[in-house]
């Protein structure tokens, strides 16, 4: 709808589509510059403390003086590093996770490109995000950036597969891999959807709930681990590795993982959202539509998406701020002799049942 | 120029450079990397052929699992950068006749060829005629690569198990 809106407006297909392709940016910084200061607060908050409160009302500017002084600081290149590759590194796992942003639909009006593979093309783009990880740990020359980015890579290739087992379950209850779909899939109605049992009618939906819940479960768990948050972030574990693969990285270009990191952190979470909670739906029909203001109703959907994406990423802190960490071998052990065998159990019992 | 030709004209440069450049560098890590974007420039031919599926399985097979599978290799070689890498000219002139002939034949091809040309339109998703021929018509092929791939899986965990 925007897309066409853009294309009216300026009369040029490639115009409308550059703009429409940087609108996710408008939502991405500023949601960034949010998180990174709900994490302190959280932690703060999580560990009796306050947090930052001097800049604004309880600190609230104080990233924004953060990404002032980081845009001023010098650009440090250590000697031995590969230059080329030390630069592109933190471009590429920003492109890695901002490319996911192209099929989230955030409303029924505003979906980057609404096509038919959009689960699939999210899974698809996050291997630039481990391609990325191996570039800066690699150029980085340094042995514990490299041990980072080789675990990072590890860890996000092998929890890749419960994820898109999980997405298999979905897709099979749903029938597309189209986001829009499978949230129109799920009604504005919250018993209608995914992680209850989706808006299937009868007994099926009863026999389904326990499996959708186990599967948002490991979704959540997986994705978690995708993003290199605690108790999965051994690739930066400061006791053992310093930064991980972002050790040698400062000023901007530090900024621009942690960037990345955010937004891949909502991505993932308005992933989860969209598959079992409803994506942009409100759980209890919309205000718009009971007052005959339609035009309201995208901009609630657009509300109900973030509000429920930022639950999530506030979780993700939560369990950071509460969990230790896991040792490596724990991790591989939770992801290839747990994880994989309960999804694929859950995802036949699953296909089982749609078939009956 | 509409926005197919442009996106066209973008990937085709992507692919070409980037190709070009996985040849020529002298640094393992730098080629690979010019894969990658080869990889991803194909990709985007295929969704303007209307291919769509066929791009995202590219970019997940080859990106996520290939390249990973070679950047790894590289970076847990020891001394990979003490390998001469020969990047110099040799047998020029057997060379250049098997590349002459071939590229002719590939022109003469191009030229004689009479293409059928459709009008570009939006292209519908391949993926449920995708789905519906692998699950008849080519079923037998589809689970012997099934088996195939077990085969493999099965085989590397037994090599990595005996040290």
């Amino acid at each position: 709808m925007i897309y066409e809106f853009l294309a009216n407006l300026f009369g040029s297909d490639i115009i409308a589509s550059f703009i429409s392709g940087a609108l996710p940016f408008v939502f991405v910084v500023p949601f960034a510059l949010f998180a990174v200061w709900l994490e302190r607060k959280v932690s703060a908050h999580m560990q009796d403390r306050l947090g930052p409160m001097r800049v604004g009302y309880h600190g609230w500017l104080q990233t924004v003086a953060d990404i002032l002084k980081l845009i001023q600081k010098e650009d440090i290149t250590a000697t031995d590093t590969d230059k080329k590759l030390f630069n592109i590194a933190p471009v590429l796992v920003f492109m890695g996770s901002y490319a996911a942003f192209a099929a989230i639909p955030f409303s029924s009006a505003y979906i980057g490109s609404g096509i038919d593979l959009g689960i699939l093309y999210i899974v698809a783009v996050s291997g630039l995000v481990v391609a990325g990880i191996l570039m800066a740990g690699w150029a980085s020359n340094n042995k514990y950036s490299l041990y980072g980015a080789v675990r990072s890579a590890a860890q996000v290739v092998s929890y890749e597969i419960p994820t898109v087992i999980v997405i298999l379950t979905v897709v099979v209850v749903v029938g597309s891999l189209n986001l829009t779909k499978i949230t129109e899939f799920q009604t504005s109605r919250f018993w209608d959807w995914m992680i209850f049992g989706g808006s299937i009618a009868g007994i099926k939906k009863l026999i389904l709930l326990p499996f959708m819940v186990i599967g948002f479960i490991i979704i959540y768990i997986s994705s978690l681990a995708e993003t290199n948050r605690t108790p999965f972030d051994i690739p930066e574990a400061e006791s053992e590795l310093v930064g991980g693969y972002h050790t040698e990285y400062s000023g901007m270009k530090f900024a621009m993982f942690f960037l990345a990191e955010y937004a891949n952190m909502f991505a993932v979470s308005a992933i989860a959202a969209t598959l079992f909670l409803g994506g942009y739906h409100s759980p209890f029909g919309y205000f718009g539509n009971l007052t005959g203001m339609i035009w309201l109703v995208p901009i609630e959907q657009f509300f109900w998406f973030t509000a429920k994406g930022i639950f999530f990423v506030f979780v993700q802190m939560w369990l950071r701020w509460t969990l230790p960490r896991l040792r490596v071998d724990q991790l591989m052990t939770l992801c290839w002799k747990y994880l994989i065998p309960i999804a694929f159990v859950n995802f036949l019992i699953v296909a089982l049942i749609m078939v009956l | 120029m509409n926005l197919a030709d442009f996106l066209f004209y973008v990937f085709a440069v992507i692919t070409l450079v980037s190709a070009f450049f996985v040849v020529t560098f002298k640094n393992i890590i730098y080629s690979a990397y010019s894969l990658m974007l080869t990889f991803l420039g194909v990709a985007g031919i295929y969704v303007l052929l209307g291919a769509d599926f066929i791009a995202i399985v590219q970019v997940i097979v080859y990106v996520g699992g290939i390249l990973i599978l070679i950047l790894f290799g590289v970076m847990l070689t020891n001394k990979i950068q003490n390998v001469p890498i020969k990047t110099e000219a040799s047998f020029i002139i057997p060379a250049s006749i098997t590349i002459g002939a071939f590229g002719g034949i590939l022109v003469s091809t191009f030229i004689n060829t009479r293409w059928k040309s459709m009008p570009a339109e939006l292209a519908n998703s391949t993926l449920s005629d995708v789905g519906h021929l692998l699950m008849n018509e080519y079923i037998l092929i589809f689970e012997l690569l099934g088996i195939l791939l077990l085969v493999a899986l099965v085989g590397a965990a037994s090599i990595a198990r005996k040290q």
